[in-house]
């Protein structure tokens, strides 16, 4: 084997490496840096080694407490909307039409919310539910619905639940969307022949044709509701109380709010493990679901 | 298992207004026996899948009825009609094992479950399908899997007929044969009425007792394969069955003779009337047409080209304008190109716009 060596190559490498090290190398490693420093300002640093991070992981402590009381309520926000969005989002991809001017239709009204900004999703959600002014709130109390998205948690967490559903299940329900249209005919005239059920068309073929969309949804859904901020500080601001304050939240109240790079550095790193983690884990799952693709083609 | 009448049966994906020409199917009537073997054999865009597909209830007709042992269920749903139908490709449920896969339209009808259990087993047995009952249907080669179609399509023994849309394209040439044998012997054991469809002569003339070739959305001939072969009812199925295809020429018919080129052939029966305006050839096999030394009394021909099947041999050879396929006896061997054509007269057709005319004896 002749191998041309030709250092010029590095040339080519090179301004990657320089754009990778400013964009994502050096912000980690300050945040690293900031990680185990503490500050009061006025630009001056004192070495606390991994003080911050224990402090993270013990729920006796002011830090690990707000950190573990955000990240668990993140993880019941995320559980709950996926449970919403993706039973959901098949439901509304299976009823839509299949062929005609309708499915442009549908497909233009589907795409709209995930097409508005998400501060103004925020704005959107923050007016409507205000039981002054807003259509949702006003109509509610109307009808003597004692709602206030300020002042009573529930309402607090319902109005941030059925945000989200309204902004992202369109999402789910295109990819699902997708994946029934790769359906070949023949599968449904063959379960017609069959005598089987709708029930059992979704059980034999919907369902198993779309698992693979579905995976790629759930993990978007995850990660995304996972690191969500905007929408809920627009329009809770993490309140009343602490009650819709998610891990970004937090983050951004320990950094920008007090001041205290130290401890936000210490938690945006271990947010981020947490993170990679997760995604770790669904791309193991994911390309194993995919190693039985590739032994099902070679063997067709 | 069922008697299959179609009466007036037509359709067109444009509607019922359009144009008759148009029909991917033109009105058809016909009557199919219990427990036959049936295939419908024609090129692609003949409206055999159409056919198929009406009888299925996948296809509503524009016209006409369908009887099952003498009942309209024209217009019956498909999970109605009591149709099994394999399709052209493999269609397999992904999460089930291959014994599921079987039980699958079983269960959908509510048949007992040891009933279920007999009848997997049995038709596992006769597809050789046993040693993969309990494994995942999708991980298995293409041919298994249109063995598990086949399967689901024979699986239920009260069906009025099982219907095969080109079953075979996705195998093996190697296990195609295997295949069809076994749908024969298929046929014979469970006794069912299939209905096969296909573009394959072959496939269609080993399947079937009762071949009914199509073209142009039109059933031209329906008949047995050795009907097919010596008494094409149409110049389409002339040339369309057999390899070579019929020699159809234009002619001069009257009584007893027939002149091509200048050149007088002898017939078997007496053409006395024809059509008039019609457009008359005659069409011969080249099975019944050999070539022979340049003699007086034999049309002459000059050799194209000569193609070497194996078993036998057959000449391209040009007539005038006319073209040819003439077989050639065994160790003949031309000195130049010039040969004599010795037509078989019993096996000459005569053919009045494209239509077989039947002479008087």
């Amino acid at each position: 084997m002749d191998k041309t060596i030709n250092q010029k190559a590095w040339f080519l490498v090179l301004p990657v490496f320089a754009v990778v090290a400013f964009s994502a190398i050096l912000p980690l490693m300050t945040v690293v840096n900031y990680s185990m420093q503490d500050t009061f300002g006025n630009n001056q640093f004192f070495w606390n080694g991994v003080g911050w991070f224990k402090e993270l992981l013990d729920p006796s402590t002011d830090l690990g407490g707000r950190f573990l009381a955000s990240l668990g309520r993140n993880l019941l926000f995320s559980a709950i909307i996926l449970a919403i969005e993706v039973p959901l989002g098949i439901v509304v991809a299976l009823s839509m039409p299949r062929e005609g001017w309708t499915v442009a239709v549908c497909l233009v009204i589907l795409a709209l919310p995930l097409l508005i900004p998400w501060n103004v999703v925020g704005t959107i959600w923050q007016i409507f539910g205000r039981p002054d002014i807003g259509l949702l709130g006003y109509t509610l109390n109307s009808l003597g619905i004692d709602y206030n998205y300020v002042s009573n948690e529930f309402d607090a967490w319902a109005t941030v639940i059925v945000m989200d559903v309204w902004h992202w299940t369109s999402l789910v329900a295109l990819l699902c969307y997708a994946g029934l249209k790769s359906i070949p005919d023949a599968y449904y005239q063959a379960a017609q022949i069959d005598g089987a059920s709708r029930w059992a068309v979704f059980k034999a073929i919907q369902l198993p044709k779309m698992n693979r969309v579905l995976l790629i949804a759930v993990l978007l859904r995850f990660m995304d509701s996972f690191m969500i901020y905007t929408e809920p500080f627009v329009v809770t601001g993490g309140g009343p109380g602490n009650s819709t304050t998610f891990v970004s939240i937090e983050l951004v109240k320990i950094a920008l709010g007090q001041f205290d790079l130290g401890k936000a550095a210490a938690l945006s790193l271990v947010y981020n493990l947490i993170i990679l983690i997760v995604c770790w884990v669904f791309y193991t799952v994911m390309t194993n679901a995919g190693v039985e693709r590739p032994a099902k083609k070679g063997g067709a | 298992m069922a008697r299959i009448d179609l009466v007036d049966l037509a359709h067109s994906y444009g509607g019922n207004a359009a144009p008759p020409e148009s029909f991917a199917l033109k009105p058809v009537t016909m009557t199919w026996r219990q427990g036959g073997a049936y295939a419908l054999l024609g090129p692609s865009g003949c409206g055999k899948t159409t056919l198929l597909n009406l009888i299925s209830g996948i296809v509503t007709p524009s016209r006409g009825k369908i009887l099952f042992d003498g009942a309209d269920i024209t217009p019956l749903s498909t999970q109605k009609r009591n149709i099994a139908q394999v399709f052209q490709f493999p269609v397999i449920y992904d999460t089930m094992t291959v014994g599921q896969n079987l039980a699958f339209p079983l269960q959908n009808r509510g048949v007992p479950k040891a009933e279920v259990e007999a009848r997997v087993k049995q038709i596992a047995d006769l597809l050789d399908l046993t040693p993969y009952l309990g494994r995942k249907a999708t991980r298995l080669t293409a041919d298994a899997k249109q063995k598990i179609s086949l399967g689901r399509g024979l699986v239920r023994s009260d069906v009025a007929a099982v219907l095969f849309d080109e079953p075979l394209t996705v195998i093996d040439p190697e296990l195609k044969w295997q295949l069809r044998s076994k749908l024969k012997a298929l046929h014979r054991e469970l006794d069912l009425t299939m209905i096969y469809v296909t573009h394959d002569q072959t496939e269609a003339l080993t399947f079937a007792d009762t071949v009914v070739v199509m073209h142009d959305g039109r059933v031209v001939q329906s008949g047995t394969p050795a009907e097919l072969f010596d008494k094409p009812a149409h110049t389409f199925v002339g040339y369309f069955i057999g390899s070579p295809g019929m020699n159809i020429v234009p002619a001069a018919v009257s009584g007893h003779e027939a002149r091509v080129d200048g050149h007088t052939i002898g017939l078997h029966r007496n053409y006395g009337v024809l059509p008039a305006g019609a457009k008359i050839e005659i069409g011969v096999r080249p099975e019944f047409l050999h070539v022979a030394a340049p003699a007086s009394g034999l049309l002459s021909a000059t050799i194209e080209r000569i193609d070497d099947l194996g078993r036998a041999r057959f000449a391209r050879v040009r007539v005038g304008d006319e073209k040819f396929s003439a077989r050639m006896p065994p160790g003949f061997s031309v000195p130049d190109n010039m040969v004599g054509l010795v037509f078989d007269p019993a096996h000459v057709h005569v053919y009045a716009d494209s239509r077989l005319v039947e002479g008087v004896a």
